[in-house]
């Protein structure tokens, strides 16, 4: 429902979603509280995290290091695990209670559920995994017999597998909601010390229908990589050959200080498992650099990578699409490049 | 048990992305398919009706030609196709989306409603929790496999980044699903001819339920686009084709010391 | 005339496309390279109901016509010959005779479970001394009347589907008659079962193409099947082989144009990319010309083929009438169209072409076959001569 300017003057202040699992902050929440300390000083507003869980209150001083100026706690039995509608719940009617100007979620797994949740609850409009936030105008150009808004949060996102790119604003509706891809925004150095106004909520809990049993909890035993919040990747595809040549990429990784990514082919040949995988069907990275060895460079993969600071490529295959992408190529036999290349990068910092 | 899949006609990426010489995309030339979110949620329906016995039904918002992903639905073994479409709905975002997919629900009988978890062409992963918050349901989002299924409740596991959740809701719910889920079935042949000569159903406007003008089309989204552009490939840089693995070494050692990165 | 393809054969072509791309493409070398019968594939067909194309949904079949049948094995064989020609001798040698003359009973007892693909098809006339030439027949079913039981003793050879098969339509001399003054041998069809006591499998054949397709000697040592067993009437043995081929050559038809398609886009892909003196070779003109025959060859061998189909499907409902020499005349240029496209799809790629990790080498060695078994061209052109003659 839109609102009126009279109605939309009453939002306030810049909000995040402060997600923790097992009582831990997670990363993603620090990032959002750098991003919206930028975005509240340009509106010069305040901060404000809001942490749902169940005996979480103890964790609010860490926001406060984190740049959050107040620290909204809903804490409940019922908020022990995160479940879609007591969290849903919860935040929509700190949302309905406090009126945020902006709301921020990670897009992570837990808020790309919470988010839209939420922002159907509260009738706004949401966009999801932004990779930019910024202050301006909506519309960017003044258009004749159309207001244009000022001070409007404006979201952007890659869509279509990273191949278009959209801006996107919430003009006539509160609050103005985004999710934000983890390892984009950065997180400020931590103040020590610095403390936040808590406030304590808590709208009720009354179990119904929407209210889903969680039966059983099972912690993944497999070690999970994080290629997204790797500086460095070195990724192989088919041409590496098989799984006990990877053993040269982890070698070349670990002389340079990275991580092993991959290919769907990979993936599919079941030499690494799935969280390895960058691209379309996998994962998005942008790294400092990016080593593509032995990756053709087929456009879904090219999706997942491309906006890698530096991509260096080596291939056998001089007419591999992934040189039309990469910085630097070599054409050339991974088998006997890589290997050189580890002793080259351990002489180098050793002489360092 | 009565199942509704909500599905949607997407752009086909994986025959590989075509684009104009100036670097846009070229829509044109690309073909459509069912997202394949969605195919794994009918598939996931259909795997229930195979094992419970269950009618599945088909609904897709978009233009007249989304047609095609309801015949496809129904060659694969769905029972009925609905097509929302109406030139008001158009330009919608994912708040009208879900009011309009919503609507529509509301005409049906289900016990369990299905979406993909996302598009494609949209990554948004709104849709399908949306829709239930307008219809009141419970959503298990990201659904992995289905455990069991009773007359009540459905048991799920969901998976989150380190962990799964076993699940279990109350009937109707509303899942999301992942392409993970499943391998969907193809089409047969014989479900090809009868899907042709099926009748789609066909709603517009004025056969949603409930629903405001306000919430509709390109007026009742909230979200606008301030900008959307089709990014440009980056140029191919630098390639060398050096003659022994050692001047490749030196070659990228001088790069990675030059550029800071050792 | 109406040459724009139904949405529903649209819709069927796309399916037979995906499918083939997914799940048989990946393994068509490996099926090729260790002669492996890919038994994988035959299952997926099985569930999505491919080895029931033509036949009637109340024996559990997909209630398609022949068109479609025959896209289904061109896009197959677009990527696996193997692939393709398990589809053709099952539907058209195997399920298409027991269709056409089995009683309700037999249909009842052996289309379903042909149909869904619980049991795969073949066909035995070819001996190591009889090829088309019926007259040469040496296998021999003897009827026990104390039992009610075909006695068959004899052998068959280059049995496509062989020991993969589950239910053979086999051709046997029944007895003699007299024909025009002439002695003659009576030959009639039946349906043998895997497993029948005195039924057993001699060798498998190296073959040059089709290598993955599991071709055997079937071999009769008083193998008692039922009274039953005998398909259609006795002494109507070489009607029903002859028309079970016409069928059969149009399933053979559609192979060798899905392997022409095959190569000529595989080449079509490769003269852009490769570079020979500082451009593409699709830029000389001798690539030119080549594609453009290569193209409009496959186009007129489709439109035959599936003129064929189409007279198949007129039949259906109007038995008079006879595919006979469209089907031939189908065969005959598709299968030299395959082998003179796939020859010229190797020269294309020169060396590479050659080499057994491009597919146009197998595509090569797949297609002489088309123009040898079920018929050969020399065959085509007698059957096309005589109704021309006659």
């Amino acid at each position: 429902m839109e609102l009126t300017n009279e109605q939309i003057a009453e939002y306030k202040g810049v909000y995040v979603y402060a997600q923790q699992v097992d009582n831990e902050i997670s990363g993603i929440a620090f990032e959002l509280l750098g991003k919206a300390k930028e975005l509240a000083a340009n509106l010069d507003t305040d901060v404000t995290a809001v942490l749902i869980g169940s005996g979480v209150k103890g964790l609010a001083d860490s926001l406060a290091e984190y740049g959050a100026d107040k620290v909204i706690v809903v804490d409940d039995p019922e908020l022990k695990d995160y479940r879609t509608e007591p969290y849903t719940h919860a935040l929509a009617s700190v949302i309905n209670e406090y009126k945020p100007d902006i709301m921020l979620v990670g897009a992570t797994a837990i808020g790309r559920d919470l988010g839209p949740r939420v922002s159907a609850r509260v009738q706004t409009g949401l966009t999801a995994d932004c990779t930019v936030l910024e202050i301006g105008d909506f519309p960017l150009n003044p258009i004749p017999n159309q207001e244009q808004k000022h001070n409007q949060l404006l979201m952007t996102r890659p869509a279509f597998g990273g191949n278009t790119i959209a801006t996107i604003a919430c003009p006539n509706n509160r609050p103005q909601m985004a999710t934000v891809r983890p390892g984009v925004m950065q997180k400020i150095a931590p103040i020590s010390g610095a403390k936040a106004e808590v406030i304590e909520f808590n709208p009720g809990f009354t179990p119904d229908s929407k209210y889903v049993e969680i039966l059983e909890v099972v912690k993944s035993v497999k070690e999970t990589v994080d290629i997204q919040a790797a500086k460095i990747l070195v990724s192989g595809g088919r041409g590496v050959g098989s799984e006990e040549n990877f053993k040269l990429l982890r070698d070349l990784a670990d002389a340079i200080g990275g991580e092993v990514s991959c290919s769907r082919a990979v993936v599919e040949n079941g030499w690494l498992s799935q969280d390895h995988q960058v691209g379309q069907t996998g994962k998005t990275v942008r790294p400092n650099v990016y080593f593509a060895i032995g990756i053709s460079g087929a456009i879904q993969h090219v999706a997942g990578m491309e906006e890698s600071d530096v991509i260096i490529a080596i291939n056998k295959d001089e007419d591999a699409p992934i040189f039309d992408v990469a910085d630097y190529g070599i054409v050339g036999d991974l088998n006997k490049i890589v290997p050189q290349l580890t002793e080259a990068i351990k002489a180098e910092i050793a002489n360092k | 048990m009565k199942i509704v899949v909500c599905v949607k006609q997407v752009p086909d990426t994986k025959g590989g992305v075509e684009f104009n010489p100036d670097g846009t995309l070229n829509r044109a030339a690309m073909l459509t398919i069912m997202n394949p979110d969605d195919k794994a949620g009918l598939e996931a329906a259909l795997r229930l009706k195979d094992q419970y016995g269950a009618e599945v039904t088909v609904v897709t918002m978009g233009l007249p030609k989304a047609e095609d992903v309801l015949r496809e639905a129904l060659a694969m073994g769905a029972d009925k196709g609905i097509l929302v479409t109406d030139r008001v709905l158009g330009g919608a975002d994912t708040w009208a989306t879900s009011t309009t997919l919503a609507g529509a629900l509301r005409n049906l009988d289900y016990d369990l409603v299905i979406t993909g978890r996302q598009a494609i062409d949209g990554d948004t992963a709104q849709v399908g929790p949306q829709i239930a918050e307008h219809l009141g349901l419970p959503v298990i989002s990201y659904a992995e496999e289905i455990v069991a299924v009773d007359d009540k409740t459905i048991t799920v596991k969901r998976q989150y980044e380190d962990r799964y959740h076993i699940l279990k809701a109350q009937l109707p719910c509303l899942l999301t699903a992942l392409a993970e889920l499943n391998e969907p079935r193809y089409m047969t042949p014989g479900g090809i001819f009868d899907a042709v000569d099926a009748e789609i159903t066909v709603w517009g406007r004025a056969d949603l339920k409930d629903i405001d003008d306000g919430n509709l089309g390109l007026k009742g989204s909230p979200t606008k686009i301030a900008k959307a552009s089709d990014k440009v490939r980056k140029g191919a840089g630098e390639k060398v084709s050096p003659e022994s693995p050692d001047e490749a070494v030196s070659y990228i050692m001088d790069k990675l010391v030059t550029k800071h990165i050792i | 005339m109406d040459f724009v393809l139904s949405k529903k054969h649209e819709m069927a072509r796309t399916l037979f496309r995906e499918f083939a791309e997914n799940e048989a493409k990946p393994l068509a070398q490996e099926t090729d390279e260790e002669e492996k019968f890919p038994k994988e594939t035959v299952e997926k067909m099985a569930k999505s109901g491919f080895l029931g194309i033509p036949v009637p949904k109340e024996y559990g079949g997909q209630g398609c016509d022949p068109l479609t049948y025959v896209m289904c094995v061109e896009e197959l064989s677009k990527v696996c010959g193997t692939t393709g020609v398990i589809v053709s001798a099952h539907t058209s040698l195997c399920v298409d005779p027991i269709q056409t003359y089995g009683t309700p009973a037999q249909k009842e007892k052996y289309l379903p479970d042909l149909a869904s693909g619980k049991k795969l098809g073949a066909f035995g006339l070819t001996e190591p001394g009889a090829g088309t030439d019926a007259q040469g027949q040496q296998t021999k079913a003897v009827l026990d009347e104390a039992t009610n039981e075909w006695v068959l003793n004899g052998s068959k050879c280059f049995i496509t589907n062989g020991k993969e098969a589950d239910v053979y339509i086999v051709i046997a001399v029944t007895g003699k008659i007299e024909k025009r003054g002439r002695m003659m041998k009576e030959i009639s069809a039946f349906i043998v079962e895997k497993g029948t006591p005195g039924f057993t499998f001699g060798t498998k054949e190296k073959k040059m193409g089709i290598r993955g397709s599991s071709t055997y000697e079937l071999i009769f040592t008083d193998c008692r099947i039922p009274k039953d067993n005998l398909l259609g009437q006795k002494g109507k043995g070489f009607n029903i082989a002859m028309h079970t081929l016409d069928g059969g050559r149009i399933g053979i038809a559609a192979q060798a144009l899905g392997i022409a398609e095959g190569a000529l886009e595989a080449t079509v892909a490769y003269v852009k990319e490769r570079k020979q003196f500082g451009r593409s070779i699709a830029q000389f003109q001798n690539t030119q010309f080549q594609l453009a025959d290569m193209a409009t060859k496959v186009e007129a061998a489709k439109m035959l083929v599936y003129k064929a189909a189409m007279k198949k499907a007129e039949y259906q409902t109007n038995p008079k009438i006879s595919y006979s020499e469209e089907a031939a005349m189908a065969k005959l240029y598709a299968a030299e169209v395959a082998m003179e496209v796939t020859t010229k799809a190797v020269q294309l790629h020169g060396g590479y072409g050659y080499i057994r990790e491009y597919d146009v080498e197998r595509m090569m060695r797949d297609a002489k076959i088309t123009e040898i078994y079920e018929g050969t061209s020399e065959v085509q052109r007698m059957v096309i001569s005589a109704n021309l003659l006659k």
